[in-house]
């Protein structure tokens, strides 16, 4: 248990100790909320579905999560350049152990920034509409964390350098961000479009909170938190699985 | 307290390590010498755990390290090649963090975490982030650090790549007297001879993964009639230049060294 706590502190640590990257990081949410909030607003507006801001946000929040999940779990390559995974990995704990402090820490700070996201919208003038939804907000945020914090864990098990980063930010983050409804309703889609966002699990994540936020939902928040768990505990065992195979 | 027999590992079509044999004594000063590429650090990452052997058998304070895996790690401490520190915390957190893998009670860890941090002279700079820390610093720190579980054998892999005279001088003496105070065993690799003659009690030369001669530098230089270690190491190893080929590890670590010098 130490372990796994003393490892979930220097993440916390970590991000704490980066200011620079703190405000960094609420750029492209930011961009998102002001540009396509209120430049698409009245679009919105028109065809009938009220505000986008409203609707938008759950999906900005969510988009918040994955980034930031998924880098702490690609960081482990950060570590491993600088060295420091092998200190964790030749020390006389199992794996798994470290792999969970890892990935829990990573989880936590991606929650933090999903929170001052959501703070933030809310200071651009969203409003949530049912408070009593408060735990399953938080529930919904933890999970989407976890699923990309060991998603990220298991992409970078298997990195050897960040050459490969970008090929995974456009052919794999973006693709989950974009075919999410994040930024649409899923209303109306167009079959194959359709399908996909119902594979992928980011989609349960941005549902998820915009029915806890606003109470609107695609497939049921019971529906929602399902998938997400289910996910999760499979990129768990498959993270951890992927980091017990590292070799230096 | 190390005992190789017929140690062997092979990666794909290279033979890296051939079938070495060798013990090291409780106590003692272990230097393994080698060219570039002659398989020095895959061999310390086999006595390590960190990769399983192709063949033979390795035995640390009579534990396999293959079977054996978390009863081995907590007996030896290591100073890798590369850093291994976490620039982003204090001296002091990583001490902590390292007490804690390895399970040391908070009380000795503290105890220990400053007798050690005082001798090896960091304690007052114990608050501040290592990203700071001149390259000789870190180092100090790492081996600091591998001597805070009370190890039975240290590694030292390179420890004094890249550091300046003065700091390899401190480092040794520092490494000496732990190695009598806490009858820790050391097992070293370096390319410095000078530092082998003066540190270790009995020196192992490898080349093209295979033991070519072994025992005290007075020995190996009466067996090769040479009056230094280092013409010792040149007869026995050939003056040729080792072609080594680039790995990750070799990318990845110019890019850190690339990032560490822009801060």
């Amino acid at each position: 248990m130490s372990v796994i706590y003393i490892l979930w502190l220097r993440a916390l640590k970590h991000w704490a100790r980066s200011p620079a990257q703190i405000v960094a990081s609420f750029g492209q949410p930011l961009l998102f909320l002001i540009g396509l909030g209120y430049g698409l607003g009245p679009v919105f507006a028109k065809a009938g579905n009220g505000s986008y801001l409203q609707f938008l946000t759950p999906g900005i929040v969510a988009m918040t999560v994955l980034f930031s999940g998924a880098f702490s779990g690609i960081g482990l390559l950060w570590d491993r350049q600088f060295g420091f995974l092998k200190e964790t990995l030749v020390a006389p704990v199992p794996r798994l152990h470290v792999m969970l402090g890892r990935t829990l820490g990573g989880a936590t700070v991606a929650i933090i920034q999903g929170l001052l996201v959501f703070i933030l919208a809310v200071i651009f003038g969203f409003r949530p509409t049912q408070l009593v939804a408060v735990p399953l907000f938080f529930l919904t945020m933890a999970l989407i964390a976890v699923v990309c914090c060991a998603f990220g864990t298991a992409i970078g098990s298997r990195m050897e350098n960040m050459q490969a980063f970008p090929l995974i930010m456009n052919f794999v983050m973006m693709p989950l961000f974009f075919l999410s409804g994040a930024l649409y309703p899923l209303q109306g889609l167009p079959t194959a479009l359709k399908a996909i966002v119902t594979v992928n699990p980011l989609s349960y994540g941005v549902d998820g909170l915009r029915g806890s936020l606003i109470g609107v939902t695609h497939f049921g928040v019971p529906w929602d938190l399902g998938v997400l768990a289910v996910v999760a505990a499979a990129f768990m065992v498959l993270g951890a699985w992927s980091f017990s195979k590292i070799q230096l | 307290m190390i005992r190789v027999r017929d140690l062997g590992k092979r990666f794909g079509d290279l033979e890296a390590v051939k079938n070495i044999s060798f013990e090291v004594k409780p106590g003692e000063l272990f230097a393994f010498l080698g060219p570039n590429g002659a398989g020095k650090t895959t061999t310390i990452k086999m006595l390590t755990t960190l990769l399983t052997p192709t063949s033979g058998t390795i035995l640390i304070d009579g534990l396999d390290p293959v079977k054996n895996k978390n009863d081995v790690r907590s007996r030896f401490g290591i100073v890798f090649q590369d850093p291994s520190v976490d620039g982003e915390l204090t001296a002091w957190e990583n001490m902590e963090l390292h007490g804690v893998l390895y399970h040391v009670p908070r009380k000795i860890r503290i105890e220990r975490t400053e007798r050690l941090l005082k001798l090896f002279e960091l304690w007052d700079k114990k608050d501040v982030r290592m990203k700071t820390f001149s390259g000789g610093m870190r180092r100090r720190l790492e081996i600091a650090r591998g001597f805070l579980h009370t190890p039975k054998i240290l590694f030292l892999d390179e420890p004094t790549l890249g550091l300046d005279p003065q700091s390899r001088n401190q480092l040794w003496n520092h490494v000496k007297s732990l190695n009598e105070s806490e009858q820790v065993t050391v097992f070293l690799t370096t390319h410095y001879m000078d530092e082998a003659d003066r540190v270790a009690q009995r020196i192992a030369i490898i080349d093209h993964g295979a033991i070519v001669a072994m025992g005290t530098s007075a020995e190996l230089k009466e067996q090769t009639g040479t009056d230094s270690l280092e013409a010792a190491f040149l007869k026995l190893t050939g003056s040729a230049i080792r072609s080594e080929q680039a790995s990750a590890a070799d990318q990845m670590r110019q890019m850190a060294r690339a990032w560490s010098n822009r801060r």
